[in-house]
């Protein structure tokens, strides 16, 4: 089902939740909502799943308005950072829930909801927990059973909040993967939250970066990568250096190959988009300060005296096979080359 | 034993719960169970099982039975806008609830008897619109009962209510359920073993209550007499073993229903994960 924001505004007291967003998301997708904590998305969240009402606006469901239903009526599935599993409840009996309480004339049979939650727990792959209760479960478990628990309604929207934030690493590695995959199986128009640009990138279909209650930019992740609408996306998703244009580094730009436009003054170059040349005459030197092994990757950082005394850092990125053909020590003087560049204003 | 616990000090410590509790709790209720066996035992039938002394009992046992659900109905009310709701004097309405804690229970039971008797403004106002008498009435024990008990179903419910995961409630509404579904089958269910012990509480003081019930009862020996005033009494006409009799039997009972519901207690948390 598509989901269409248009104008959402929300105030919490006197700060500014969300400003006039509008937003369209096509059926099928797997949207990440982006943004450092703090930025609305959450909130942005919980007002499409009804949960929060916005100050402003309207939200359409697949065409219909649903600005004013209530969240028990608007055919949505949550799923929490926290789990919010009811305790009191075996597996099984949280995952029957959202039929148990349908309408008497809504209601499958206890042995129809018997077989569809058996049928929801072996997706999850966890029919042999169903007898468990919430406090006998891992993390990881919780959250694969308030998966389920969302799902047993056949929501035509599924919202997840940090669905992986209260997760260890290992765990958070495995869900993503595993929720992309189901994903691709069920095809529910789904949004998720979160805060790991790595997490958004890796799962997502469509990732929309929110910052201060505005969204700055959608697109997939490659666009959001490679072609980032402001400095804002382009310094939150992945690494960047800066370079801010003055009069005294106008020389240096144009040796290390960075165009200079007459309009825009910064510069952003991401660190696997530089080059490092040995050089034995050099006018304008950078020293190689030391660097890190990030596995197939090597990470290093460079450093510059500037002309106002201050001295300006560079991280460069390269594959770990090129760095050992460079065969460089700590404290070398080199050349850099900026293969490409964004530039802001 | 002692050896594999983490806390150390296992043996002084029980051993000081132990002396302590035989000093104040099994040594005088030991001192009455032998006390009693002085007394013959068709003797002692014959004391509790007179008719005066069943009909105090029945008063006592169903007017604290009574008060102690009407409380535990009330209490949860409280405890639930004073968690869930804030509100202008909401401090001061705390303050209120822990009030018949501190106040002498004689002064509870004559302020409520001046307010509830057939002249008392109160009992004038139902008198006359409802035909209904609480002062000098079995009614009127629970009323004092209800006084005295409901801030115990307060002080255990609100903590566990205050710690309730609002997020259980969102996650069922999300689910399709609706308000009272959501207050059902999760926040009842999550608060019911503190109601239950508010409700332990509330009846536990209300069988023992003697202060605030024999000026509001009219202690009308088969109608209103509760077994505290009944024991008095006795003591009072120089009767040892008579009121000796029946003050075992009232520890006894006590001491039984008190079990059930603690045997309760353990079912539903076992149920509840």
């Amino acid at each position: 089902m598509s989901i269409l924001l248009s104008n959402i505004s929300k105030n919490f007291g006197q700060f500014a939740a969300l400003h006039d967003i509008d937003l369209e998301i096509p059926e099928g997708e797997l949207v990440a909502l982006l943004g450092p904590s703090g930025c609305g998305k959450t909130t942005l969240l919980r007002i499409i799943a009804g949960l929060e009402q916005a100050d402003k606006g309207k939200i359409f469901l697949d065409g219909d308005d649903k600005t004013d239903l209530h969240v028990s009526q608007r055919g949505i599935g949550f799923v929490f950072q926290h789990y919010a599993l009811f305790r009191h409840m075996t597996v099984f009996d949280n995952v029957a829930f959202g039929m148990r309480v349908k309408d008497k004339k809504l209601r499958p049979s206890e042995t129809e909801i018997a077989k569809k939650t058996h049928a929801l727990l072996e997706l999850v792959q966890f029919d042999w927990l169903h007898n468990r209760f919430p406090d006998q479960l891992s993390g990881g478990q919780r959250q694969r059973i308030g998966l389920a628990r969302a799902l047993a309604v056949e929501p035509s929207v599924l919202l997840l909040d940090e669905p992986f934030g209260a997760l260890d690493a290992s765990v958070r590695k495995d869900l993503r993967q595993w929720l992309r995959n189901l994903h691709h199986e069920l095809n529910i128009t789904s949004i998720f939250v979160t805060h790991d640009q790595e997490e958004a990138m890796e799962v997502a279909s469509q990732v929309v970066v929110l910052n201060k209650g505005r969204i700055k930019q959608q697109g997939s992740p490659a666009e959001i990568y490679d072609y980032p609408a402001n400095e804002f996306v382009s310094k939150f998703i992945g690494q960047t250096n800066e370079f801010t244009l003055e009069h005294y580094t106008v020389d240096w730009f144009k040796h290390i190959g960075l165009p200079i436009s007459a309009e825009s003054k910064i510069a952003h170059v991401r660190p696997h988009d530089i080059e490092i040349v040995k050089t034995a005459n050099n006018d304008t030197p950078i020293t190689l300060k030391d660097w890190q092994h990030l596995g197939a990757l090597i990470w290093i950082e460079l450093t510059k005296n500037l002309p106002n005394g201050k001295p300006k850092l560079v991280y460069v990125e390269m594959p770990n096979e090129q760095f050992k053909r460079l065969q460089l020590n700590r404290g070398d003087k080199v050349d850099l080359k900026v293969r490409h560049a964004h530039w802001f204003n | 034993m002692s050896q594999s616990r983490i806390m150390p000090g296992f043996r002084p410590t029980v051993s000081f719960t132990v002396f302590y509790l035989s000093l104040v709790v099994l040594i005088p209720l030991s001192t009455l169970v032998f006390k009693s066996f002085e007394l013959n035992f068709d003797y002692y039938l014959n004391i509790i099982t007179h008719k005066r002394v069943v009909a105090a009992f029945r008063v006592s046992f169903s007017t604290a039975l009574g008060a102690a659900i009407i409380a535990s109905f009330f209490g949860f009310i409280v405890a639930w806008v004073l968690t869930r709701y804030s509100f202008a004097g909401k401090r001061f309405f705390h303050a209120i609830i822990d009030l018949p804690f501190a106040l002498p229970t004689a002064v509870a039971g004559i302020v409520l008897a001046t307010i509830f008797q057939p002249s008392g403004f109160l009992g004038k106002f139902l008198k006359e619109n409802f035909d209904l008498q609480i002062g000098f009435k079995p009614a009127g024990i629970v009323v004092a009962l209800i006084f005295i008990s409901i801030p115990f179903v307060v002080r255990t419910v609100e903590p566990v209510l205050q710690e309730f995961d609002s997020r259980m409630e969102e996650a069922a509404s999300s689910l399709g359920a609706t308000r009272w579904q959501v207050f059902a089958k999760i926040i009842f269910p999550n608060i019911f073993p503190a109601l239950l012990t508010g409700f332990a509480l509330s009846f536990a003081r209300g069988v023992g209550e003697y202060g605030s019930v024999i000026f509001i009862a009219g202690n009308l020996p088969y109608i209103s007499e509760i077994v505290p005033l009944l024991i008095i009494t006795k003591l009072e006409q120089y009767d040892m073993p008579g009121a000796t009799a029946i003050a075992l039997t009232m520890l006894v009972i006590s001491f039984l229903l008190l079990l059930l519901i603690n045997l309760l207690q353990h079912w539903v948390r076992k149920r509840s994960g």
